[in-house]
């Protein structure tokens, strides 16, 4: 048998992560400690070819290996978006790794195997090909959060991550098994198909779609399976956790959002309902806990958490039967906007973080950002506009996710939701603001000991302008980002 | 050139902040300085060109800077909108705002931070201009949160107080739980007009239901509320004097704070289709005014006076929204702005003599050592207070008058009461502050001195401005700034029926009269007999204890809202932080156990039949004996080849009464 060239074409990108990740690997031993960054230059060399190569197939529809992958702008978006994310992360690893002296060449082999288990989830048209992609994706995080060796905490993370991660994967097999009794098939089509036939009562058909969104729940980490969030985003290497943060989070949304409307949109009325619980629950509690947090990536922890909420409003839009169509679509392209502008704002966040040092130790209190201010005055302004973007102040990016996602749901006649959303965003500034609050309305004690200060290296520069950028320039012209959206959402039926 | 011009007016500040921003280490303050007040100063500039010529012409003009978000049917543009009412909050907002520049160039002179201020104020000052002169409600938007952003930098400023950053931090999430009411409000608007341009929402506006008026009505107004320190979330804007004078002067009391009004005014096409909405503006004004005014009486520290007084006279323009009297609103917003800003910029220039003191208790006797301040300090309260003929008396009437002249005899009563109280809080501050003995501690009394020039000479002009600003006004309902703002705020709620010249002067006579009588009282109070006020306290001790503690709103805020949610979070953040864990050690245990039990059935079913078939075959086959190597992965081979059977044995039994089931059937 022999592969149609069209398949390989569709799988471009991915063959070639797979086979730079194995490349790293197998150059590790070779590579001398102190040119462990030519393999970070090598793995982006590959970001570079993948994302011309993903841009150039943004028009195209192939349905490829006899429907287990699907290629289309939908697909396309989230990986240009992920190819972003994960370039980003290599460089702010450049230095974080260098910083904590875990500078490992394997660890740019996990990222870009990481980075094709989401790319699998996103253009996957089969469950048990996103599957394969979550497993992939997982299994390379468990390694990347234990990576700090010689640091209980972060192989505790690890373990954890590990333990919860194989039981949601379990419970996602599971529903995936029971679907597949149903409809006889793994692929989408024709469980939309089986679905369409047997109705939205059928209670086999309803365990499965239960079973799927708390897997998915997991994934995307939402109230109640956030559980593991804030411990494993603690534990992980900054870096790490930052990758985990966005680049997991999106990749888990994008798989969400095709199995769900693809393969179950039959059962909307049904998914709608848990995903609105859900996303109220994760809203509330997202916001409520994080003002108590004093770390600073338990408090971003918890923030992922409360910005998934706001992005599951789009989904609950989509889902919501009465609305029409062009409101549904426009419920999934605020998400797929949401979770662009989210990736900006939490990486640059993340990159302070990762790089504030104290005394050689990283500063992850919220208290070790004091005076930071007066210290660094750029870089507390940088912290500044990434908080202010997390709350969703304009004119920053973060306000033009939030407008589109509040915007869908007053379209979709869920006002009220869009007023619970509106009122948490009201809190959660109070705990974006302590950030800002520490850096410029408080000198350090003169005996705590070392001032915060920011390692910068150029490639520290790069990430900090753009992710910068990003958040400026998306809330200034979100027009482009807007258009492409809604030119690679999905097509409802 | 118009649009230049336009365009320039934002832009100006914008650079300044900029270039002190990212530049200001490198330069001395009297670069930052220049820059601060001189770009200020240029955007007065061309915002009175721009006030000219739309005098001249009378037009109504739109000038598109770019589009901001477009896309299916929504389309919103970086756009900014030339009317009168811009006009005059523009012309309000850089007037004051550049005296205000001019004056902390000597208040702030020597404070560490000084080029990070002059940056704060500027970006305070371009995210008004986008708030007033926006042509669409997410440009207003952009402006309020910007304002809210500066505000809080700007509260925070001295921040080796504690206080102030707790109450930086207050301000701005008390702002943000009235922005979600007034994001709700644009949402609203653009659901039920498909745009959010003001020129195409007004002029549909007819079409509203009256609910949905309403709805939007309220929505706006609990956005108004917060911004502009109503009841109930005004508790942020006392606090909010924690940050240096002339914050207070220009966010809050000049300009910032009346964004809330600005935005009804604005807003008036919606109002005019919600009576229900109305009147509850003009409640919410009429018990701010006065409530805020009763806890004024017994404050003592000067600039704490002086905020609840800004409350309560934003309550007064509340109050004139909420009866329709829209001009008056402006009016007294404008009017506001002149005495208010002198008063908190006198207050500065005290606070600077006294090296830093703001208790009143440790004041008294100031009028000879300060008397520029003294006098200028008087002509505020004389505005303030509503005497015949400075520019509070004038704004003040008009929104009483109007009041009565519509029957609201209620909301005249309360007024009417307020402006009593607001007469007497203030001479009381004036007497505790300038007249009576000196109780000024030595260490201050030392270095008492008038304060310079560059302080001096903004507060002449804004004092200027507080004895004449009201003539725009005058005659009431037909001056020159009715004619002018005519236009925008529509002919409804300003009466049109004629008001006998008699009832106006009559009610012009009865103001004054009660602003009289409220000076009379503190005068007898402080001056004639200083003791008795601390008689009435110690006579009436509840009554002067709840009004001290501001009737326990903050603490009682504190125990319904803060606390329950900060408990509320700490409970959850154990729960997460504990089940995880317990989740985690019982998959262990788990694991553990059936280890456990594996390594039983290992060693005494499995070695036992391995022991037993080893045993039959220990002569006969060789090989089996392998099988004992000790090797783990020989057991695995083992254990699964097991399974293999099992699974296998079970299979069959099941797919035989499977197929037993389907013969059956």
């Amino acid at each position: 048998m022999t592969l149609p060239l069209s398949d390989i074409f569709a799988v471009l990108p991915e063959l070639i992560v797979v086979t730079a990740a194995c490349l790293v690997l197998a150059l590790d031993p070779l590579t001398p400690s102190a040119r462990k960054s030519w393999l970070a230059w090598l793995s982006l060399a590959a970001l570079v070819a993948c994302f011309w190569i993903s841009a150039s197939q943004m028009g195209v529809t192939v349905l490829a290996f006899s429907g287990l992958v699907i290629l289309d702008p939908y697909a396309g978006f989230w990986k240009l978006l992920l190819y972003v994310v994960t370039g980003l992360t290599i460089l702010l690893s450049l230095a974080y790794l260098k910083e904590e002296r875990i500078n490992l060449g394997e660890y740019y082999g996990f990222i870009l195997l990481s980075l094709s288990g989401m790319m699998i989830m996103v253009s996957a048209a089969d469950l048990l090909t996103i599957y394969l992609g979550i497993e992939l994706m997982s299994m390379s995080l468990y390694v990347l959060a234990g990576f700090k060796r010689f640091e209980e905490r972060s192989l505790e993370a690890s373990a954890k991550y590990f333990v919860l991660g194989s039981f949601s994967s379990g419970i996602l097999l599971y529903g995936i098994s029971l679907l597949f009794g149903v409809a006889g098939s793994t692929r989408l089509q024709p469980i939309a198909a089986a679905v369409a036939i047997r109705g939205f009562d059928d209670p086999q058909l309803l365990i499965a779609m239960i079973l799927l969104v708390v897997g998915f729940g997991f994934k995307v980490s939402v109230v109640p399976f956030h559980m593991w969030t804030p411990d494993v985003y603690e534990g992980a290497p900054t870096s790490v956790t930052a990758f985990m943060a966005v680049a997991s989070k999106a990749a888990s949304f994008g798989a969400l959002l095709r199995v769900f409307l693809e393969g179950l949109g039959g059962l909307k009325a049904n998914w709608y309902v848990l995903f609105l619980i859900v996303s109220v629950a994760t809203l509330i509690l997202g916001n409520v806990v994080a003002i108590v947090q004093t770390n600073i990536k338990r408090m971003l922890a918890y923030s992922s958490i409360a910005h998934a909420g706001y992005a599951l409003i789009g989904m609950v839009v989509a889902g919501q039967t009465e609305a029409g169509s062009a409101v549904r679509s426009l419920g999934v392209s605020s998400v797929m906007l949401y979770l662009a502008v989210y990736a900006f704002m939490t990486l640059g966040a993340f990159t302070v973080v990762a790089l504030l040092r104290k005394g050689g130790l990283e500063g992850e209190e919220i208290e070790d950002f004091t005076g930071l201010a007066k210290r660094q005055p750029l870089a507390a302004l940088l912290m500044l506009v990434f908080m202010a973007s997390l709350a969703g102040i304009p004119p920053t990016a973060g306000f033009i996710g939030k407008f589109y996602v509040f915007l869908a749901a007053v379209k979709a006649g869920l006002a009220w939701l869009a007023v619970v959303a509106v009122l948490f965003a009201a809190v959660s500034a109070y705990y974006y603001l302590r950030v800002v609050m520490v850096m410029y309305m408080r000198d350090p004690e003169p005996a705590e000991g070392p001032l915060p200060r920011l390692a910068t290296s150029p490639a520290l520069t790069v990430v900090l302008a753009s992710t910068l950028g990003g958040v400026v320039l998306l809330g200034l012209f979100p027009n482009a980002l807007v258009w492409v959206t809604s030119f690679a959402v999905l097509i409802l039926k | 050139m118009f649009d230049l011009l336009v365009v320039l007016i934002p832009v100006l500040p914008l650079l300044a902040v900029l270039v002190n921003g990212l530049l200001g280490h490198r330069y001395s303050h009297g670069v930052a300085h220049r820059l601060g007040w001189g770009s200020v100063g240029l955007s007065f500039g061309c915002a009175i060109a721009v006030f000219l010529s739309t005098l001249s012409t009378g037009l109504t003009r739109e000038v598109v800077v770019y589009r901001w978000i477009f896309g299916g049917d929504l389309t919103i543009n970086l756009a900014f909108l030339v009317d009168p009412l811009t006009c005059v909050m523009m012309l309000v907002v850089t007037g004051v705002g550049f005296l205000i520049h001019v004056y902390s160039v000597g208040y702030m002179h020597g404070e560490e931070g000084f080029t990070r201020f002059f940056t704060y104020m500027n970006l305070f000052m371009v995210s008004m201009l986008l708030l007033v002169m926006g042509n669409n409600y997410l440009v207003l938007f952009i402006g309020w949160e910007g304002v809210g952003l500066c505000s809080y930098l700007l509260i925070g400023y001295y921040y080796d107080r504690v206080s102030a950053a707790k109450a930086a931090t207050k301000a701005f999430v008390v702002n943000r739980i009235g922005d979600a009411g007034f994001l709700v409000a644009i949402f609203l608007v653009f659901v039920n007009f498909k745009t959010l341009d003001y020129t195409q929402v007004f002029a549909q506006a007819g079409q509203l239901s009256t609910a949905m008026a309403t709805a939007i009505g309220l929505c706006l107004l609990i956005g108004a509320v917060g911004k502009s320190a109503q009841l109930p979330l005004y508790t942020w804007l006392p606090d909010a004097m924690e940050g240096p004078t002339p914050v207070s002067a220009l966010i809050h009391a000049a300009t910032m704070v009346t964004a809330g009004v600005y935005m009804i005014v604005r807003n008036h096409a919606i109002y005019d289709m919600a009576p229900l909405a109305m009147t509850t503006v003009a409640l919410v004004g009429g018990l701010t005014a006065v409530f805020a005014a009763t806890i004024g009486l017994v404050q003592n520290d000067i600039k704490r006076v002086l905020a609840y007084s800004t409350v309560s006279q934003l309550g007064y323009m509340f109050l004139a929204c909420g009866i329709g009297a829209y001009t008056a609103a402006i009016f007294h917003l404008m009017t506001h702005a002149y005495f208010k800003a002198l008063l908190f910029l006198s207050a500065g220039s005290v606070i600077h003599a006294l090296s830093g003191e703001q208790d009143v208790r440790k004041m008294g006797g100031l009028r000879s050592k300060l008397p520029w301040t003294h006098a200028l300090f008087l002509i505020g309260t004389l505005a303030i207070a509503g005497i015949f003929p400075l520019a509070g008396f004038w704004s003040k009437d008009e929104i009483l008058a109007h009041a009565f002249v519509h029957r609201h005899y209620g909301l005249y009563a309360i007024a009417a009461i307020g402006a009593f109280l607001t007469a007497f809080y203030m001479f009381r501050l004036t007497y505790l502050t300038f007249y009576g003995h000196s109780r000024v501690e030595p260490h201050a009394a030392a270095h008492l001195h008038e304060s310079p020039a560059i302080m001096i000479g903004p507060l002449v002009v804004l004092g200027a401005l507080s004895i004449v600003g009201g003539f725009p006004g005058v005659p009431p309902e037909g001056g020159w700034l009715h004619h002018f703002l005519g236009p925008v705020v529509g002919v409804a709620g300003r009466g049109g029926e004629h008001v006998r010249v008699g009832l106006v002067v009559a009610l012009m006579g009865a103001a004054t009269g009660i602003a009289l009588l409220g000076w009379g009282l503190a005068h007898y109070l402080y001056s004639v007999r200083p003791d008795t006020a601390d008689r009435w306290a110690a006579e009436a001790p509840r009554v002067y204890s709840t009004l001290r503690n501001k009737y326990y709103v903050d603490e009682v805020y504190d125990a319904v809202f803060v606390e329950p949610t900060k408990r509320l979070g700490a409970a959850w953040d154990w729960f997460d932080r504990h089940v995880i864990d317990a989740v985690v050690r019982g998959v262990g245990r788990l694991t553990e156990t059936g280890s456990a039990a594996s390594t039983w059935f290992e060693k005494y079913v499995i070695y036992g039949v391995i022991n037993v078939t080893g045993y039959a075959n220990h002569l006969a086959a060789w090989s089996w004996r392998k099988l004992q190597s000790g090797m783990v992965h020989h057991y695995a081979a083992i254990i699964v080849a097991g399974l293999f059977i099992l699974v296998h044995l079970i299979l069959i039994w099941w797919t035989g009464s499977f197929a037993l089931g389907v013969a059956a059937r």
